[in-house]
């Protein structure tokens, strides 16, 4: 709080955390909402009370950092520093999601594998070990 | 306070080399005295440990989000996260709210800490670090109360877990058994369900008490089912990452302790450099507070 005398930076916490409490109460309030919770009548699609409570989240973070953890006062260099790595998970994110998701479509193909075999091993096609379940 | 700044050693040092400044500073520089960034060396290494573990805490709520998506069905968090103390249920995120409540207001009580020991202000520094040690504490208390629901009331455990949701529509064959007025119950006969209806499985003197139903809907229409347990990764990773971040919180009570006693018996007014160690504690701090934001994010409110 370099730039600020302490009267001005006093009240500037105040200001801070009480968006951030602000927010945080939207955000509940929102994903009951959003879930069916509040009103029977009343809910939205689960990508956008998702992308609302990423986006609301990422503002949270923004003003812990800038603010709270002071990183709007420091010098360029350090801040890139410190935020560019970041985005390095950026790519982690896409690739362990499209994997989880890919996952999830081959446990579905392999289950019906899974059947298919025991299928044909009723029908005496197959030879099917019934000791160790392979064919 | 004003006597104290008054007589500053570094700027009366200053004053008797002016003639030999440039000399002088760079004298310092290479001797170790420059500072990259115009950071204190203990102020820009917390910042790199506090990057180092923001990739570690995104580490495991990665995996949290790959396994959620590679699961067929995943417990619904405001299902599962509704009880409240004082034996309320049904009450949908109601106690994380508040939980994180008291860890953003101990956040707010250290940057008090923080700005007070920047006009060198020890009783100040003392007692808002006493404010969010409290915090931090009734932090932890809430995150035992959470815990000892989930295990002992609710038998979840890193192997086991009872919630999960259905992936298709169907009918009650049996209720759960319990007490019309007990505030567990909630499945009757004949009760009938959609696709991705939350349940929590019972367990009845140590055995999960499996409700047998109908399939009404889909491929599988006609058939006779019982309730499977949930994904055993959810009690897991519940476990180790919000276990993970109270370990972060119980390490900070401690350091805050510390830098609180230090401050008390009058270190850092020696030191005269604005309570540089409450500075490097309160970085700590709000961010133990940003990874909640995301923790409570991923497990509680996606």
């Amino acid at each position: 709080m370099a730039h600020l005398t302490y009267s001005e930076s006093k009240r500037k916490a105040v200001v801070i955390i009480s968006i951030l409490g602000a927010i945080t109460i939207f955000e509940v309030v929102f994903a009951l909402l959003g879930k069916g919770h509040i009103s029977e009548s009343i809910s939205f699609p689960i990508i956008i009370t998702a992308a609302v409570m990423i986006i609301l989240s990422l503002v949270k973070a923004y003003l812990i950092v800038y603010e709270f953890m002071h990183m709007k006062y420091e010098v360029p260099g350090m801040v890139k520093s410190v935020l560019l790595p970041m985005l390095l998970l950026v790519w982690a994110i896409v690739a362990f999601f499209s994997e989880g998701n890919y996952c999830k479509s081959n446990r579905a193909k392999s289950k019906e594998h899974a059947k298919y075999k025991l299928e044909k091993a009723a029908q005496g096609s197959l030879l099917y070990d019934l000791e160790t379940k392979e064919i | 306070m004003a006597d104290i700044s008054t007589i500053d050693p570094v700027e009366k040092h200053d004053h008797d080399h002016h003639g030999h400044e440039d000399h002088h500073e760079e004298d310092a520089t290479w001797d170790g005295g420059g500072r990259p960034f115009k950071a204190s060396y203990g102020k820009l290494m917390m910042w790199y440990f506090l990057l180092s573990d923001a990739f570690t805490f995104a580490g495991f709520l990665i995996a949290y989000g790959t396994l959620r998506v590679s699961m067929n069905t995943w417990p619904v968090p405001d299902f599962v996260f509704s009880t409240f103390p004082g034996g309320l249920h049904h009450k949908p995120l109601y106690f994380v709210t508040v939980m994180t409540f008291i860890l953003l207001a101990s956040s707010f009580t250290m940057v008090r800490a923080v700005q007070e020991g920047h006009r060198e202000n020890q009783k100040g520094v003392v007692i808002w670090m006493l404010f969010t040690i409290l915090g931090g504490m009734a932090f932890l208390g809430c995150q035992a109360w959470e815990w000892n629901t989930l295990i002992n009331g609710e038998h979840v455990s890193i192997t086991e877990n009872p919630f999960s949701a259905h992936t298709e529509a169907g009918v009650y064959l049996e209720g759960d058994g319990l007490p019309a007025d007990d505030p567990m119950h909630a499945i009757d006969k004949g009760d009938t369900f959609e696709a991705g209806e939350p349940y929590l499985i019972h367990q009845h003197n140590g055995e999960w008490h499996q409700l047998k139903y109908e399939v009404t809907e889909g491929p599988d229409k006609g058939m006779t089912k019982q309730q499977s347990l949930g994904p055993k990764a959810f009690g897991a990773l519940f476990f180790f990452i919000t276990g993970f971040h109270g370990f972060h919180v119980l390490s900070g009570i401690i350091f805050l302790i510390v830098i609180m006693v230090n401050s008390a018996s009058g270190l850092y007014v020696r030191r005269k450099n604005g309570y540089e160690m409450v500075e490097k504690i309160g970085l700590y701090w709000h961010f133990v507070d940003l990874v909640w934001v995301f923790v409570f994010l991923v497990f509680y409110l996606l």
